[in-house]
């Protein structure tokens, strides 16, 4: 039994990932508990939610653009271009769309999140909520994951929507695409399940922003070095686990929502 | 009644048995076992960095102890949970060292913060007990100042009246005048005696101020390598000739120039 502990980058890992376990157990147990400051959570919606659509507008219609214009020039050798619309269309729905928002996210609120309890976890401000026998997680936690858990998804429809009308600009109005073929063949092609897959996705990637930026934050030491270390971690950890759990995601959703097909 | 209500002994409202604590390895508590009677204020004296924070963090149970028992008012703390610990904190305050001031509220809000977290909804009771709180501690008209505006005197005192907004029982001063001015320092001092006259709570201060001590004390106790070298009354510390108590008091520290 001394096999994984005698590595000691095994151990932290799993000692991470079983800290990052137990805060997600105890926030759900909180939330299904019922014990929820609406006002925290809406507060938090605006903050999260309403603060982050510059960044994932700006992040969408740029992706559509740019991938528009790759896929033209590569189909349109081919003499393919009227199958521009259907390939960014399920690309974005199906992995850019969820993703960029996530990373996205993870860089803004992430950051935030794990800034703001580190802060408050090194200037005693956390012992003085448990000494005002307030719990942490149900002040700090619950309402971000709550927040997350209803922003995410509406932020990742919002990237896919401004994604896919500066795919259809810059496709029919610079590249010359022909508009109608254009919209029949992504309609034709993008089916519910791709939008239902982008929004479970959304949910998954919020859920890890959330708990990541969290964790570090409550796990903060040493003073501002300290808070400075765990914001940026942050942000490390939930990018490269998004991007992970994203294949895993992406192999699995697609058993239950395949991909091709028509209806 | 609990087996823990029989060991209480009357007239104790905490009771420390043999509190066991290491940080980093380093023994930092060795068995420390201490009485605090109700309605008194005990000062626990000690070196910076022998513990006394951990001691005190202990009482509230923001720190679990290694082993050892601590009963306030006879229940058995030590090993409660995270929620089961909450019924406890209501009945105790805590002064930070730094005040610990929610930074993103101002002082009315934080001083009205365990009262809305307590589930008061009647904007009138808050305002008339957070004027009262804030009265008590001599910081009127400082409500819409944020905590980042203010001296570290009159955070301490902010967060002193967010301590004793919802009326505790026992109050925990950790440090309460260190890095303040004299003349500060002399409030804070005032306002522990006038908060334990005018409320009737038991306080529990630490510090390694002797003016402080001499002006609030009525019992103290001197935590020295890990456990209670003296526990006495204030005259008692006085005419001590135990060496270690007399340097402390005269704050010598026998270094060789």
């Amino acid at each position: 039994m001394k096999f994984p502990y005698s590595f000691p980058l095994t151990r932290s890992f799993c000692l991470y990932l079983g800290q990052v376990v137990l805060l997600t157990g105890e926030t759900f147990t909180s939330i299904f508990a019922g014990r929820i400051r609406w006002r925290l959570v809406v507060n938090q919606i605006v903050e999260i939610g309403f603060g982050s659509q510059a960044v994932v507008i700006i992040t969408g219609i740029f992706t559509g653009a740019v991938f528009t214009a790759q896929i033209f020039f590569q189909f349109n050798a081919l003499n393919m271009s009227s199958a521009v619309g259907p390939v960014v269309s399920i690309a974005l729905c199906r992995e850019l769309g969820p993703v960029l928002t996530g990373l996205m996210v993870a860089g803004r609120v992430g950051a935030a999140m794990s800034a703001e309890i580190g802060t408050m976890k090194v200037t005693e401000q956390i012992d003085a909520l448990r000494a005002l026998a307030v719990n942490p997680v149900d002040y700090l936690v619950v309402p971000r994951a709550v927040a997350m858990m209803v922003s995410m998804p509406l932020l990742v429809g919002e990237c896919i929507f401004f994604a896919l009308t500066a795919s259809y600009y810059v496709a029919t109005q610079i590249l010359n695409v022909n508009s109608v073929f254009f919209l029949q063949h992504m309609w034709f092609y993008t089916h519910s399940r791709d939008m239902v897959m982008a929004l479970s996705k959304g949910f998954v990637f919020a859920l890890i922003v959330v708990f990541v930026g969290c964790q570090q934050g409550l796990t903060t030491s040493n003073g501002a070095v300290g808070v400075g270390r765990s914001t940026t971690e942050a942000v490390v950890i939930s990018s490269l686990t998004i991007l992970m759990i994203n294949f895993f995601l992406t192999m699995g959703l697609n058993i239950i929502f395949p991909a091709g097909g028509k209806f | 009644m609990s087996v823990s209500h029989v060991h209480c002994s009357q007239g104790n409202l905490i009771e420390v048995r043999d509190l066991r604590q290491t940080l980093s390895g380093q023994e930092i508590l060795r068995g420390v076992n201490l009485d605090i009677p109700k309605g008194q204020t005990m000062v626990l004296l000690g070196r910076s960095g022998g513990g006394k924070s951990v001691f005190l963090r202990h009482l509230i149970g923001l720190m679990r102890p290694l082993s050892g028992s601590i009963r306030i008012e006879g229940e058995e703390i030590a090993q409660l949970e995270e929620r089961e610990l909450e019924p406890v904190r209501r009945k105790i305050g805590m002064l930070f060292q730094d005040g610990a001031l929610f930074d993103s509220m101002t002082v009315f809000e934080n001083v009205a913060f365990p009262l809305r977290e307590r589930g008061e909804r009647s904007e009138k009771i808050i305002r008339d007990k957070v004027a009262r709180s804030l009265e008590l501690v001599s910081l009127m008209g400082q409500e819409k100042k944020m905590p980042v505006n203010l001296s570290g005197g009159m955070r301490k005192r902010a967060s002193l009246a967010r301590a004793i907004i919802s009326e505790p029982s026992c109050i925990l001063y950790d440090e309460p005048t260190a890095g303040l001015d004299p003349i500060v320092s002399d409030t804070i001092n005032r306002l522990i005696r006038r908060l334990q006259s005018q409320l009737n709570v038991t306080s529990v201060v630490v510090t390694h101020d002797m003016i402080s001590t001499n002006h609030i004390a009525d019992r103290v106790s001197l935590l020295r390598e890990g456990k209670i070298h003296f526990v006495g009354s204030l005259k008692e510390l006085h005419a001590s000739t135990d060496p270690v108590i007399t340097d402390f008091i005269e704050g010598r520290s026998h270094e060789i120039d």
